[in-house]
């Protein structure tokens, strides 16, 4: 086969990654019932939670019964640690991937040999999605070890048959080396990590773009701006696929941007995704922004139900492009943590920053002063004008404020005041700048 | 075309008194100022010796603070000086942003405008017999 002249395959599972939805609902709902059984039947912790809540695995009769089913959390994971989540004895375990536990104690996750196989059936399919098959070379840049962005990039390419290259993170120049002379065609690593390679291959007298044949990347485990994605997609010369996951549920592959480029897709075959609204709990319609809940669907060693990832996205409900019927989830808005409820609207920081950043005219730095005098919840925006504004003229000034506000009331549904201030008065931080007051009574923060 | 120094200012106790504090403790001298104000900010528009050097001073304690070309002509210190000025511009269709004037001495004013785009305009003035001010009759140059 000659590179690039035979159009490659689409898909790299057609037959579940095209099911017809309702197929895939009966699917859903038959492999849920094994695995919310599997759960209760294997270990003590869900027998309990299930029998506090009140339910037992029989009363799962549809999809939408799952709801009636009690959460798992990250500390539940914590507490069981080591074993007190596996759902199979020890001959069975494959592998054992283990949190960094920066904030708490690690928690460990186990996997079979099934287990693995479904993992790299998942990220094989976001290889596909960039355009590749088992003629492409993809060189994998996430650190290998305890970290499942590795190991788990590489199950991915081996299971299409790629030539893997298990570069790990780190001695960049060499990277970069490989990366032209093997003729790399896929990039696997952190956002961050492919900004660095491709600046470092430029410092270097590549052009990356134009002189290596990488046509494609997939990046995930941190979160990225759109800017910081474009300058990646420019700077390589490539597509650029986020790819979601998280060590508790599987890894990297949970969830694949396609080249629709508009959400990813969750790998449903594997994985129920619920969107709940975090302070109520209870689940949010299509396109509504809320935490993210996953149930496993076929994990044997380390089934979870209703796991809550506290990152928080959205469910795009639409027919894609590229002809996929998994449901998409958008890209992570943030996590949970940083939730603020204004006047019953649940808003993310980062959608606010994803608005100022679109004004050219404002500086990054600003701050949320959140008050409550009076029934209603007042919103106060202070920003800076970047030094180079025309400031001089009020008019525009309050053009500016204007239309800034005009842009916030569309994409947040909340009113709020803006407030243009002098560079001394928000403060600059090394590390994470405190970028929200919240005076409000009985406010969080 | 002259330059005048222009701060930004929150609407905040002593945010004039301490921007006017830093412009003299870097020895420069003011000669004429004016304060637009709206509901939370404000912005002062000020003719002194060194504009450059006085932005400078005022960036290094954290205020918002440029230079703005703005038009100087000196006119007549007596009634009508303004009005005929004026007049010439609207002829012109020249727009005028914002203004303020000063006086020189017992004889003469200055008229600052801010006008939109136009640098042509200087030499109109000329040639109608204004006279529009230079740098160095306002501020030090350098």
């Amino acid at each position: 086969m000659i590179r690039g002249k035979v159009k490659p395959k689409v898909y790299y599972q057609p037959d579940i990654e095209t099911m017809p939805l309702e197929q895939l609902r009966e699917l859903q709902l038959e492999r849920m019932q094994w695995s919310v059984r599997h759960a209760y039947e294997n270990v003590a912790f869900y027998q309990r939670s299930f029998k506090d809540a009140g339910v037992e695995p029989g009363d799962l009769a549809s999809l939408d019964d799952l709801a009636k089913f009690p959460f798992v959390v990250k500390q539940d994971m914590r507490d069981a640690y080591p074993y007190g989540l596996f759902a199979v004895p020890s001959k069975d375990v494959a592998r054992i991937h283990a949190s960094s536990g920066t904030t708490g104690q690690a928690t460990v996750v186990g996997h079979t040999a099934n287990d693995l196989k479904n993992w790299g059936d998942c990220f094989a399919r976001g290889i596909y999605m960039v355009g590749g098959d088992q003629s492409s070379t993809i060189q994998v840049s996430y650190g290998y070890g305890l970290f499942t962005g590795g190991l788990g990039a590489h199950a991915g390419g081996e299971a299409v048959g790629c030539s893997v290259i298990p570069t790990s993170s780190g001695n960049t120049k060499r990277q970069i080396q490989m990366m032209k002379d093997l003729g790399t065609d896929i990039l696997a690593c952190t956002p961050s990590y492919a900004l660095l390679i491709a600046d470092t291959a430029i410092e270097m007298g590549y052009d990356p773009a134009s002189d290596f044949k990488i046509s494609g990347v997939i990046l995930g485990a941190e979160p990225a701006s759109e800017n910081m994605r474009q300058e990646i997609r420019d700077k390589l010369g490539v597509q650029y696929c986020d790819v979601y996951g998280l060590s508790e549920v599987m890894g990297p592959g949970v969830a694949m941007e396609c080249a629709a480029a508009h959400g990813l897709h969750v790998a449903e075959d594997q994985f129920y995704a619920e969107i709940v609204d975090p302070e109520t709990l209870q689940p949010v319609p299509d396109g509504t922004y809320g935490e993210l809940v996953f149930t496993t669907l076929v994990r044997e060693c380390c089934p979870l139900v209703r796991y809550r990832t506290r990152d928080v996205t959205r469910i795009i409900a639409e027919e894609c492009s590229c002809g996929r019927t998994h449901r998409k989830i958008d890209r992570i808005v943030g996590r949970t943590d940083d939730m603020l409820i204004i006047r019953g609207v649940n808003v993310f920081p980062s959608q606010i920053e994803q608005v100022i950043t679109a004004f050219p005219e404002i500086a990054p730095q600003y701050q949320i002063i959140l008050t409550n005098k009076g029934p209603l919840d007042r919103v106060e925006l202070d920003v800076e004008t970047v030094p180079d504004f025309p400031f001089d003229e009020i008019r525009k000034l309050e053009e500016l404020k204007k239309h800034l506000a005009a842009e916030l009331k569309s994409n947040l549904q909340i009113a709020v005041d803006i407030k243009i201030v002098e560079p001394k008065t928000i403060e600059r931080s090394e590390g994470k700048a405190k970028r929200i007051i919240d005076l409000r009574e009985g406010g969080r923060a | 075309m002259i330059s005048q120094l222009t701060v930004f200012l929150e609407n905040e106790k002593g945010r004039l008194a301490s921007a006017c504090r830093a412009i003299s403790d870097a020895g420069i001298n003011m000669h004429a100022l004016n304060l637009a104000d709206t509901a939370d900010f404000g912005v002062a528009r000020v003719v002194v010796d060194a504009p450059e050097a006085a932005a400078e001073a005022l960036r290094k304690v954290g205020y918002r603070a440029t230079v703005t070309p703005v038009l100087g002509v000196r006119v007549p210190n007596r009634p009508g000086g303004l009005a005929t000025l004026l007049e010439f511009l609207d002829e012109h269709d020249v727009n005028i942003e914002y203004g303020y004037c000063f006086s020189v001495d017992e004889e003469t004013a200055v008229d600052v405008l801010k006008v939109a785009g136009e640098p042509a305009i200087e030499q109109l003035l000329v040639e109608a017999g204004f006279k529009p001010v230079k740098p160095e009759d306002v501020y030090r140059l350098g």
